[in-house]
């Protein structure tokens, strides 16, 4: 029984997909021709995947973000040229909840960094559920100086519940290392490029996410709290998550409308992981035209351009984010 | 647009508080009269502890002589239209007329011992001292006109972080406020910051530990995440001295702590290394 609602969705649809492969087997060792039937079963899944996904809600996309089976920040990493992991944050330890390093993106050399949960319960304990420690941010911020001395884009994958909340993580001051990583990605003279690639919980996702250009899966999430973290505290009732959900804004529909995000790589019906590669190559063909355009621009450009980005943000006067207000 | 101010009328007008003429010390049970109490920084005169301060009583207890307001026109609003028991704007209003604030940041330009300073207090009882985009947009002016002035800055820090009635656009203030921060730095400005109880979250983790010196006031909250989400992910209980400011300086996260009651002495000695004109001491 899983507490992901998609998931439980999943569970008829598996039955069926396995009748049409054992069908397709059939048919390929038989002289029978069972093409109609087979065509038949698959008109039918292709519709219970419509009626199903079709149109999901901000809770259901909350849900998508973070399905066990999308892909993670190394599923990503994994289709670059060439990847060389750096570690550690030369003070304490390595945290595996953030993997960074060089790479090659389409021929150009670049520092990619993204936040890595687990895809089992052996994994996730061992990333601490894609939530990093100061350490983690520490190590974000050493590998982003690099690059900015190198004059290496930087190209980030976020996938975080949030920063981590732990006893270790306070007494290691996690404040001052995400702190430390806004400041870094601001003043970074290098073109920066963050991918929102499942949930963006918060400042510990935003700590990799002060970029140039922001692309956003279509069923990601971006949102200062989690739905059930708001519910609890606003509404003292953590059973209104789903109604937190809808009324914090959280999708890249509603952020591309507030600018937060500029570009939404769009997700096969059914979520991301139901095509993982085609997923994959196309956020890796946006990220290299971001980098490619960002990269004509001075070091001096780059940091006036992102300087006024991020200084419209959130403009103060009612009229000037009323439509955004109204959807939903 | 910037509004003069005489500190020692408006520590006399702060609402709040002003109908009670006894206050009961909530640490050691002190019943304190509260002229006393006032006197003394709203510091319990038999065990010490730090009530939390309004803006402006913070502010007439720091500055010398006038206090410039900038930014107090930009006003709040409510951009997705919020509702949860209430709705966003009865909070912004009832807060508004609780606290005497317009939001949760007041910013303005003083003089602190003979140093011109730009100063923004933050108010955790205008909506806990979050962070919205007003608090943001007030912050961020406030860095960019310090450092058209090449003055110092100094922040006392309030907040229980970034605040969710205003979504992801309040969260993006911890990057708009860094930007301006970054800017204000890099030209070799000095920022200093106080934190005062509590500091956490989203303020936490943006321009409030980017200072280049950070005071904390004496037993002040601070922290990342909050107590109860710790003890909820850890399943126990914590020790009392967790997150507090003395927890934090025996971890090396900030530079000192400082009685309230000695804390404008503080900071005059220190703007004085940062500062090179007019200093003859
Ligand atoms: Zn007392």
């Amino acid at each position: 029984m899983s507490n992901n609602l998609i998931v439980e969705r999943e569970k008829g649809l598996v039955e069926l997909e396995r009748r049409i492969a054992e069908l397709r087997e059939a048919s390929a060792a038989q002289p029978l021709d069972m093409s109609a039937e087979i065509a038949g079963l698959e008109e039918r899944y292709q519709a219970i995947l419509r009626e199903l996904f079709g149109s999901l809600s901000p809770w259901e996309k909350v849900h998508m973000a973070r399905h066990p089976a999308r892909p993670t920040s190394l599923d990503y990493i994994s289709r670059f040229d060439r990847f060389d992991e750096l570690h550690g944050d030369r003070h304490y330890r390595d945290d595996p909840s953030i993997v960074g390093g060089f790479a090659f993106l389409r021929s150009r050399a670049v520092m990619v960094i993204g936040q890595q949960r687990g895809r089992d319960t052996r994994e996730n304990l061992r990333r601490n559920f894609g939530m990093p420690a100061p350490e983690g941010y520490r190590k974000t911020s050493r590998l982003a100086r690099l690059a900015s001395r190198l004059q290496l884009p930087v190209v980030t994958f976020v996938d975080t519940k949030g920063a981590d909340p732990g006893i270790s993580s306070e007494e290691h001051a996690q404040s001052e290392a995400i702190a430390v990583c806004l400041q870094t990605f601001a003043t970074a003279r290098v073109p920066i490029v963050a991918a929102i690639i499942g949930e963006g919980g918060s400042g510990g996702a935003l700590a990799l996410a002060i970029a140039d250009h922001v692309l956003m899966l279509e069923h990601s999430t971006y949102s200062v709290a989690s739905p059930e973290g708001c519910a609890a505290i606003l509404w003292s009732d953590a059973s209104k998550a789903e109604e937190a959900a809808a009324r914090l804004k959280l999708t890249a529909d509603d952020l591309r409308r507030f600018g937060v995000v500029d570009e939404i790589i769009v997700e096969p019906l059914g979520g991301a992981h139901r095509n993982a590669q085609d997923v994959v190559t196309r956020t890796l063909d946006a990220v290299d035209r971001s980098v490619a355009r960002l990269s004509s621009l001075s070091p001096e450009e780059l940091l006036d351009e992102r300087y006024e980005k991020y200084r419209r943000l959130g403009e103060w006067q009612a009229q000037s984010l009323q439509p955004a207000g109204t959807a939903q | 647009m910037m509004r003069e101010w005489l500190p020692s009328r408006r520590a006399r007008e702060t609402p709040r508080n002003d109908a009670a003429l006894w206050v009961k010390c909530p640490k050691c049970g002190e019943v304190l009269y509260r002229r006393d109490l006032a006197a003394s920084l709203f510091v319990c005169t038999r065990c010490s502890y730090h009530f939390r301060m309004s803006a402006y009583d913070r502010i007439a207890s720091i500055v010398d002589g006038d206090f410039t307001e900038i930014a107090s026109e930009v006003l709040p609003s409510d951009p997705l239209q919020w509702s949860d028991k209430k709705s966003y704007q009865t909070k912004l209003k009832s807060d508004a007329e609780n606290s005497g604030l317009s939001e949760s940041v007041v910013c303005g330009f003083a003089t602190i011992g003979r140093f011109p300073v730009a100063l923004g207090v933050m108010d955790f009882h205008f909506r806990g001292g979050t962070m919205g985009r007003v608090t943001g947009e007030r912050i961020t002016r406030l860095f960019e006109e310090a450092r058209r002035r090449k003055v110092p800055c100094i922040i006392f820090a309030a907040s229980g972080g970034a605040r969710m009635e205003e979504g992801m656009l309040a969260l993006m203030q911890m990057a708009k406020t860094t930007a301006a921060v970054a800017r204000f730095m890099e030209d070799g400005n000095f920022f200093l910051v106080v934190l005062t109880d509590p500091t956490t979250g989203g303020v936490a983790a943006s321009f409030a530990f980017q200072a280049d010196v950070i005071v904390a006031e004496s037993k002040a909250m601070i922290g990342f995440a909050g107590r109860r989400v710790i003890e909820q992910t850890i399943r126990q209980r914590l020790p009392d001295q967790f997150q507090t400011a003395e927890f934090l300086l025996e971890k090396g996260a900030i530079d000192m702590v400082v009685d309230r009651r000695e804390l404008k002495e503080k900071l005059v000695r220190l703007l004085e290394y940062a500062v090179r004109e007019p200093v003859s001491p």
